[in-house]
């Protein structure tokens, strides 16, 4: 019972008695770090296989549609469908493409996708590497998909990538600032920037702390991974498929796999950061329901993200710079120091929290009708009805 | 540990490679990653010598953030200038950035 | 071990230090710029300062880099392979700075430095920060008075004029 109790750690352990019985001490650092980085790479393939089919299902449903059906019981072939597909389709390269730079910016965005799993934690003591600078390791993580997607852009030698690499730029770069600011919020809170401790500090979950940290968070990690409503680095319908569009077969696998990846990451640590993590009922006396916790957290925000890309419309490229230059920086900063002013208040923990609660409750309501004013006067200015 | 002066050998040739590119390229964005492989080695040895000597404060790091800084405000408006300088005249070759010849 | 890391990051960073000012290609030669810094946060890892090692990739790789190459890509004619690459004064810079690296390289090996390796500190992120807003607060206020000023004038001379 106390072997199932904490069943990863205990069986990890035995795994190490067990091959520590034929190997020399350094073979079995080597064989465990290797399985790690396995089970880590692995990740985003993972994420790629479930999340397709779940997206589709999804976004099947909202559309009125009943999504794949054909492929095995409610179609969870699928994405294996998909993937035998996508590896015996033709490799084209473009006449005049960069051909070295064309090659590399698939395998760099898949590992930028990989190396984010190295600091989320799945559970007590269930971490790739618990590094002290985690959150800020996940940020300067993400610079690299940007240089993956400027290579791609550039080496296809085509318009269309070029104008989506341009917008990835400008977008990226744009949402990183309110991500770090409400990341920032959380490390301020929890006064370390490792994954397990700010997992460890959360006795009440952030997001009923810091909402407006949660939600900045939330739409910045939306537009990072590029997806609807802020898709316009893709955006099929205008520049066909942005960055990627000259690739075929595998290396455009890498670029899918990369980006269903990217959005289970951004959800895995939203929910380390803002949801507690693997914490739940009972996940102290047994450990083992810490993973549970852990992904059903995070397919809810998956959930979540999905519903959002099937309802709302596509954004502009102006209105989305100025959503994240003139709503979210602005309401980012203004939470940060009022967090800041509030956890230099000398009252206890629980009332420090409440007056950050009611100071993110205040941001969020100026923010929303500020918003709502702006756009009433859009609405007149243009001869709109409603809003 | 790896001697101090592998360091210092190390940051001095990024530090030579870094000033041959600023004063051998034509191109001025050229010139510009030049100045950055420059600065970058001066931070390797500030680091350097803070691990070496005074690990206990931190003042290396510190001197070496401040760098960084300045390097990021220095590409900022570098390359606002060669944008603006190539919209004028069309060209980003530093040996024709000549308008102020007497 | 640490030599063996030593010696791989500090081939890595030379190496593409080399190809940086040498590559005829200069999107090139800025995804070559890239490496060099990912060499030199290796470098930072070895030497203790995990801090500084994710900065530099975000700053350098986030920032820096990206901006190169969107200068590159703005100001296209530099990708033309029949534009030479140096100027003429390359081979006397080249030769000066074989004997500035000379010069140095003996200067560091000979002087005799008083090394006292201590333990890093374990919490140095927050002693860094204590530092940014005690002793070093002047700097720190400067340094972002200068980071905001950049940013206005970079608006203003890279903005067209009507």
């Amino acid at each position: 019972m106390d072997y199932i109790r904490d069943f990863f750690i205990n069986f990890a352990h035995s795994w190490t008695t067990w091959i520590s019985g034929g190997l020399p001490g350094w073979a079995v650092t080597v064989v465990n770090f290797l399985l790690g980085g396995l089970i880590l790479v692995m990740m985003p393939v993972i994420a790629t296989l479930a999340l397709t089919w779940m997206e589709r299902k999804v976004i099947g449903r909202i559309q009125n549609r009943l999504g794949p059906n054909r492929v095995g019981p409610w179609g969870i072939f699928q994405a294996i469908a998909d993937a035998v597909k996508m590896l015996i389709k033709e490799d084209i390269i473009p006449d005049r493409a960069d051909r070295p730079v064309f090659n590399l910016a698939p395998i760099l965005i898949f590992v930028g996708a990989a190396m984010l799993w190295a600091v989320i934690p799945f559970g007590r003591r269930m971490i790739g590497q618990d590094l002290n600078i985690g959150a800020l390791y996940v940020v300067a993580i993400g610079s690299i998909t940007t240089v993956a997607v400027l290579m791609a852009g550039w080496a296809s030698n085509n318009k269309f990538a070029l104008i989506g690499a341009f917008r990835v730029v400008a977008q990226l770069l744009s949402y990183e600032i309110p991500m770090v600011l409400s990341i920032g919020v959380v490390v301020l809170v929890v006064g370390s920037m490792r994954m397990g401790t700010i997992v460890e500090s959360q006795w009440v979950p952030f997001c009923l702390v810091l909402p407006v940290a949660f939600i900045t968070y939330v739409l910045a990690a939306i537009a990072e991974t590029g997806r609807a409503p802020f898709d316009l680095l893709e955006a099929d319908s205008e520049i066909v498929a942005g960055y990627f569009v000259e690739y075929s077969g595998l290396k455009f696998g890498w670029f899918y796999i990369a980006e269903y990846g990217n959005l289970m990451a951004v959800s895995a640590i939203t929910t380390t950061l803002f949801l507690g993590g693997w914490r739940g009922p009972f996940a102290g006396a047994a450990p083992v329901l810490g993973p549970l916790y852990f992904i059903i957290k995070t397919v809810l925000v998956i959930f979540v993200l999905m519903w959002i890309r099937g309802t709302l419309p596509r954004f502009r490229i102006d209105q989305m710079l100025a959503f994240a230059w003139k709503v979210l920086v602005p309401a980012a900063l203004v939470n940060l120091l009022w967090v800041a002013a509030a956890l230099k208040l000398p009252v206890p923990q629980a009332v420090q929290y409440a007056v950050m609660l009611v100071g993110n409750l205040a941001i969020l309501g100026v923010t929303l009708t500020l918003l709502g004013q702006s756009a009433k006067q859009h609405a007149k200015r243009h001869g709109l009805a409603g809003a | 540990m790896v001697p101090l002066w592998y360091y210092l050998v190390l940051a001095a040739a990024l530090f030579c490679i870094g000033a041959f590119g600023a004063l051998a390229r034509k191109n001025a964005v050229g010139v510009l990653m030049g100045v950055e492989l420059m600065l970058n080695a001066v931070n390797i040895n500030l680091v350097a010598f803070w691990r070496y000597t005074t690990a206990a404060q931190l003042t290396g790091q510190l001197f070496a953030v401040f760098v960084i800084t300045v390097a990021a405000a220095e590409a900022a408006v570098g390359l606002a200038l060669f944008i603006a300088i190539y919209r004028q005249r069309n060209t980003v070759n530093v040996e024709e950035f000549d308008t102020m010849k007497g | 071990m640490q030599h063996v890391m030593f010696f791989l990051f500090a081939i890595i960073t030379l190496g593409a230090a080399i190809m940086v000012v040498t590559t005829r290609n200069l999107l090139r030669s800025a995804l070559w710029l890239i490496l060099v810094f990912f060499g030199i946060a290796g470098i930072f890892v070895l030497l203790n300062a995990e801090f500084l090692a994710v900065v530099q990739i975000l700053v350098y790789v986030g920032a820096i880099a990206t901006l190169i190459i969107f200068a590159v890509m703005l100001t296209r004619q530099v990708m033309d392979p029949k534009q030479p690459r140096f100027n003429d004064q390359a081979r006397v810079v080249a030769g000066f700075a074989t004997l500035l690296f000379v010069v140095l390289a003996v200067i560091v090996t000979r002087v005799a430095w008083p090394v006292a390796i201590g333990a890093a500190p374990v919490d140095a992120i927050q002693q860094l920060g204590m530092d940014f807003v005690g002793p070093y607060a002047v700097p720190f206020e400067v340094a972002s008075v200068l980071l905001v000023v950049a940013m206005i004038g970079a608006i203003i001379i890279a903005r067209e004029h009507e």
